[in-house]
Parts: C-alpha cells; sequence; structure tokens
C-alpha cells in the first residue's frame, strides 16, 4: 500500500487554510463575521503578493543548484523601489519607464552576480551578500538621507486597490495569477526551464547533455534580480512611501517561502506553485502574530517554532543510509 | 616559473590569501595611524576585534563541516541579556563568572538544538537556524525587552585593560584558540570532520560517524557564540538585546575572507580569525581615512567584494596565460 502523501505545496496551502480557521476563535479575530473574514483573507492574500513575486527570483535560484542563493534580493527591492519611487513622481505616463528600469537594474546586478559566481569561483551565498553590501552602500549614497519623489495614482489603483469598487478583489492578485502562470510556463514549458532543473540536479551531466550552464547561470541570476526589481517596483506601488530598510525584511522570509513549498536548496527539485503557497503560510503567520498583540520577543520566538516545524515536517534531505 | 602556481598554492594553504589581505590591512591601518602596535592602541582594537573573532572560529567549524550557522549573533544576544540582567551593575564578580557558567552551557544548549535539527532530523542548515535565530532572537528580547542592566565595573575592565606582560588579553585567548584547533585538527575528531565537510556521504561509507559530527560542529558553534556573547558584554558593560543582530554576517564574511569554502572541508580556523582582525582593520582605516559618512557602507563592501573576488581573477588570468 502506498503511504499517504501530500505535496508540500498542497500541504503549505491546507495549513494556512487551517491556521486562518483557527484564528477565528481568537480573542480579537474574525468571530462568526463571515464578511470580516473574507476581508482579512483578501488582505493575507493580498500582501503575500509582494514577498512571493520577490520569492520567485529566489525560487530560480534556488532550483538552479550549486547552493544557488540571492542574499542581494532585499537590496535590490530597496533600490528599484527607490528608483520607481523618484522616476514616477507621481506621474502615471512615467510608470512604464520606471518599470523597465527597476527590472533593467535588477538584471545588470543579477548578472554581476552571475559573472562573479560562473567566472570568479565565489560561492553564491558570499557573492550575493557582498552584492547586498553593494547595493545598500549605493542606496545610502543615492538617498542621502531622503528622496523627493511620488507614487503615480495608477500604480496605487493597480497594486494596493481593488480590481472595482463593488469587486473587493485586490488588482494585486490578479496580476500575481497572471504572474504565477508566466512562472509556471519559464518552468515548465520552456527549454529554459528544463535546462535548470536539469543544471540543479547535476552541473556535469547537464553540460555534457548540451546545456549551456555558464550561459544558464548567468541568465538565472539576471533573471533573479530581475524579478527582485519588479517586487521593489510592486513593494513602492504598495507603500506608497520609501525607506532605506523596506527590501531587507522581505529577503530571508523569500528563502523560507521557497523552502515551505517544498523546493529543495539543494537544487534540482521544486516550482513556483510551492513558493506561492510558501508564501502565503509566512504573510498568515505574521499577521497572525500582529493581530494577537503578542510583544515582539513572543512573536519572533513563535514564527521561529513555527518556520522550524513546517521544514521537519518536510523539508528533510535524504538519509545518509540508503 | 616553475614551483610556483597561485592556485596550487591557494589549495594547499587556505589562509595565504587571508594572510595577505591582513598583512595589506595592517600596512594600510599603520599608515594612517601610527602609534598602531603601542600597547594601549592594540589592546583597544583586538578588544573590540576578539567577539568577531571567535563567532568567525565557531563559524568556521560549522562551514568546515559542510554546514552553516546562522544563528550565532542571536546566541550572543542571549548570552549578552542572561549576563546584563542576572548580574547587575551592582553584582558581584563572584555572581558574574556563575552565570559566565550559565551562559557558557545557553550556547551549548542553543548549538545543540541547531546540531539536533540539522544532524539527526536532517534539515536544510541555512533554514533550520535561520529559524532557531528567530527562537533565539526572540528569548532574548524576553529577557532583557529594553536595553538596559549590565555587569560591574570591575569584571567589565577586567575584559577591557588587563595586558599580562604587555600583551593585550585578546592575544592570549586567540593563542589558546589556535592551540586547541592544532590539537583537535590532529586528532580523528579532526579527520572526520574534514571528511564530513568534503563529502558527507562518502564519509558515511567509511564509517565516519556523519551525524555525530555534524551535530558537535553546531555545539561547537554555540559554544564559540556564548564565549563571544561573554566578550561583546565585558567589553560593552551593558545589555541590549539586539547585539548580537549584525554579527552573524560579519562571522561568515570573515571565514570566507579567510579563505575556508562555503562548500565545506577546505579552510581552517586561523584564515578566519585573521579575517575578522582584517574586517575589523577595513572599518579602522574607513574612518581613519576620513570617507563621507554617507560613503562608508559602499567603500567598506566594495573592499570586501574586491577581496573576495580577487583570487579568482588571479585564477582566471593564470588560466588564459
Amino acid at each position: 500500500m502506498k503511504p499517504l502523501s501530500i505535496s508540500p505545496p498542497v500541504a503549505a496551502l491546507l495549513l494556512a487554510a487551517i491556521l486562518f480557521l483557527l484564528s477565528g476563535l481568537l480573542p480579537n479575530g474574525y468571530g462568526s463575521n463571515v464578511n470580516v473574514a473574507m476581508a482579512q483573507a483578501t488582505n493575507i492574500l493580498r500582501l503575500s503578493v509582494f514577498l512571493a513575486v520577490i520569492a520567485a527570483g529566489q525560487t530560480l535560484v534556488i532550483i538552479s543548484g550549486s547552493e544557488g542563493i540571492d542574499l542581494s534580493a532585499g537590496a535590490v527591492v530597496t533600490l528599484t523601489a527607490i528608483l520607481t519611487y523618484v522616476t514616477v513622481n507621481g506621474a502615471d505616463e512615467m510608470v512604464l519607464p520606471a518599470l523597465l528600469i527597476s527590472l533593467a537594474v535588477g538584471a545588470v546586478i543579477g548578472l554581476l552576480n552571475g559573472a562573479g559566481i560562473t567566472f570568479l569561483n565565489i560561492s553564491p551565498f558570499v557573492m550575493t551578500l557582498g552584492m547586498s553590501g553593494v547595493v545598500t552602500g549605493a542606496i545610502i549614497i543615492i538617498n542621502h538621507g531622503n528622496v523627493s519623489g511620488k507614487v503615480a495614482p495608477i500604480m496605487t489603483r493597480l497594486i494596493a486597490r481593488p480590481i472595482a469598487p463593488e469587486l473587493p478583489i485586490p488588482s494585486a492578485l490578479v496580476i500575481w495569477l497572471i504572474f504565477g502562470v508566466l512562472m509556471w510556463l519559464l518552468l515548465e514549458r520552456t527549454s529554459f526551464g528544463k535546462n535548470l532543473f536539469a543544471m540543479g540536479v547535476n552541473r556535469v551531466t547537464a553540460r555534457l547533455s548540451g546545456v549551456n550552464v555558464t550561459a544558464m547561470n548567468l541568465a538565472t541570476y539576471a533573471l533573479a534580480g530581475a524579478l527582485a526589481g519588479f517586487g521593489g517596483f510592486l513593494v513602492v506601488g504598495n507603500t506608497g512611501v520609501v525607506f532605506i530598510n523596506l527590501g531587507q525584511p522581505f529577503l530571508f522570509p523569500s528563502i523560507a517561502a521557497v523552502a515551505v513549498g517544498g523546493t529543495l536548496l539543494s537544487g534540482g527539485k521544486g516550482s513556483y506553485w510551492g513558493t506561492m503557497a510558501g508564501a502565503i503560510v509566512l504573510t498568515l503567520i505574521t499577521s497572525l502574530l500582529t493581530t494577537m498583540q503578542m510583544p515582539d520577543s513572543v512573536r519572533r520566538m513563535v514564527l521561529g517554532a513555527t518556520l522550524l516545524i513546517l521544514i521537519s515536517i518536510y523539508g528533510r534531505q535524504k538519509a545518509l543510509r540508503q | 616559473m616553475k614551483g610556483f602556481n597561485w592556485s596550487t598554492l591557494t589549495a594547499r594553504y587556505p589562509s595565504l590569501f587571508a594572510l595577505i589581505l591582513l598583512v595589506l590591512a595592517i600596512i594600510i591601518n599603520f599608515a594612517l595611524q601610527p602609534n598602531l602596535f603601542e600597547r594601549d592602541t592594540l589592546n583597544s582594537n583586538m578588544r573590540v576585534f576578539l567577539p568577531i573573532m571567535l563567532l568567525a572560529v565557531g563559524q568556521a567549524i560549522v562551514i568546515l563541516g559542510g554546514g552553516i550557522d546562522i544563528s550565532v549573533g542571536s546566541i550572543v544576544s542571549i548570552v549578552n541579556t542572561i549576563l546584563a540582567t542576572q548580574v547587575g551593575l551592582n553584582g558581584s564578580p563572584e555572581a558574574m563568572w556563575q552565570y559566565v557558567l550559565v551562559s557558557l552551557l545557553a550556547g551549548i544548549a542553543a548549538g545543540a538544538l541547531n546540531g539536533f535539527f540539522v544532524a539527526h532530523l536532517r534539515l536544510q542548515p541555512i533554514i533550520t537556524t535561520y529559524a532557531t535565530s528567530f527562537l533565539y532572537g526572540g528569548l532574548a528580547l524576553w529577557i532583557l525587552p529594553n536595553p538596559g542592566g549590565g555587569i560591574p565595573a570591575v569584571v567589565a575592565e577586567l575584559y577591557r585593560s588587563t595586558t599580562p606582560l604587555g600583551v593585550p588579553l585578546a592575544f592570549y585567548i586567540i593563542a589558546l584558540v589556535l592551540a586547541l584547533w592544532w590539537y583537535l585538527r590532529a586528532t580523528r575528531y579532526g579527520n572526520f570532520l574534514f571528511a564530513v565537510g568534503g563529502r558527507a556521504q562518502a564519509a558515511y561509507e567509511t564509517a565516519v560517524p556523519v551525524t555525530w559530527v555534524q551535530f558537535s560542529t553546531y555545539v561547537i558553534s554555540g559554544l564559540m557564540a556564548a564565549c563571544s556573547g561573554i566578550a561583546i558584554t565585558m567589553l560593552s558593560g551593558s545589555g541590549n538585546a539586539e547585539i548580537g543582530t549584525a554579527m552573524t554576517l560579519n562571522s561568515i564574511t570573515a571565514v570566507v575572507i579567510g579563505g575556508t569554502a562555503m562548500s565545506g572541508g577546505i579552510g581552517g580556523v586561523a584564515g578566519p580569525i585573521m579575517g575578522a582582525v582584517t574586517l575589523g582593520l577595513i572599518q579602522n582605516i574607513i574612518s581613519f581615512a576620513h570617507i563621507n559618512t554617507w560613503w562608508e557602507t559602499l567603500v567598506k563592501a566594495a573592499i570586501i567584494v574586491i577581496a573576495l573576488a580577487t583570487p579568482g581573477f588571479i585564477n582566471l588570468f593564470r588560466r588564459r596565460a
């Protein structure tokens, strides 16, 4: 008899649903009010969009294997958020240029990461960590205390508001859905995706089977950077303000979202659906802990313990004895 | 040139590059600050560098064994808050030594929990220790929600200005740590450690107790983090639950600058110690060079990236040549 097995994304979603239902029982939860519950649920989903988009690039580099990881994502988010903020400066027609700038700047930073990792043999962890420092340094210089800018009304409408007043679905969710489908197509229906998984399982066999590992590695990090840049664009559309520490709080949660979604941190196996589910779970836990009005110390401990339990369930590596 | 080949040289002596960097940093620092080698300056520098050096030693051992420990900074915070709340500014030195012992045990316990999850449950180290870093960081914040408390001035002074035979205390501690490491490396445990870090599966198949070796690296790292926490508490004399937060990434940078490979199995502890000193000296140089404050972060990060990229560049040109 086959043991009952649930795929990690499904398990994460189930967990999210159960947690959310239980949260209704809390003293200041939604109680028996269905409308409030729905509103809370959509808000949590909306908030997970930002983490999930930033974690998309993380998913790609982690799937690519060889200790792939992008620790510069947080800094890139901050940088592109600031660039968007300054470029748009309240004008609707500047939104598209700002988006392109965000993507391009992210891609260039990612490409530099990829070049360091591929040509100079620096481990991804260290290369992207160093890059994070450089980008943060650049942000401090650009920011110089404060920047003047403004998000455009159209960004707020598309990112932070519902689709229409009578239809209380956040537009961000629509963006996310399209984004998710594109990510799925990229990973499952293109040769890039196929090569990425092949490379993640074993670089040598991938190279011998005709995958251009060098180009793939560069492309993966550049794409991851561009996706983080997109994340920054979205984040500033939601917050409407920028500050130096805007992106950094997304960094480790983005790795955790990937891990919770069942993508192996050693590479070669994973999906973006998993990351989406992971982002929902993490956002849910964080916002529940905030609603429970517990002291920061308890919140951190609960978050740590929950993460430990989550990864204990399905984050285990192969046993040594086979 | 026959007999000189950069890549074989760095492969054989992983800390060679760290030594070159250290010497460079010392020369530049000396040029900016001519009294660098006077006893008081040396002591005031070394006592600031020591906490990161100790932390880097523990981190290096975990990384050598093929893991990584993101929770070290939070362990430093726990130790700091334990000492600051339990001993207090008006406490007795005896109470201090008792709680130093408690702190060491706390560090070992925290490391053992990391080790249990990583080695026994086989969870991925980076995400596991990230999770426990929240656990420990939260605990530290729970012990001491707002910065405050402290340790008796007598004890703090002992750390700050003890210079037996005119040599700063930090040198004795580092000599002791290095002696212990060189002893450890020569034992069977040392061989096991490098074997596990190199290729855990192969080590397992040749009857190396992989699980126990991995477990032990986290315990050592926890213990070293506790030592680092004790040192930084005696240095600052006060308590702050966020004191260790920034130290984790510094410890990893020190290890890498020190020539210990992130993939495990290559390197040692002497390199990371030099790496930690180099990091501290870079900070000194930046403040002595009167660099505009806005540029400080960028300059520091750029120096680190260049330092990390240089061996790669040298190898790149050697291969072409």
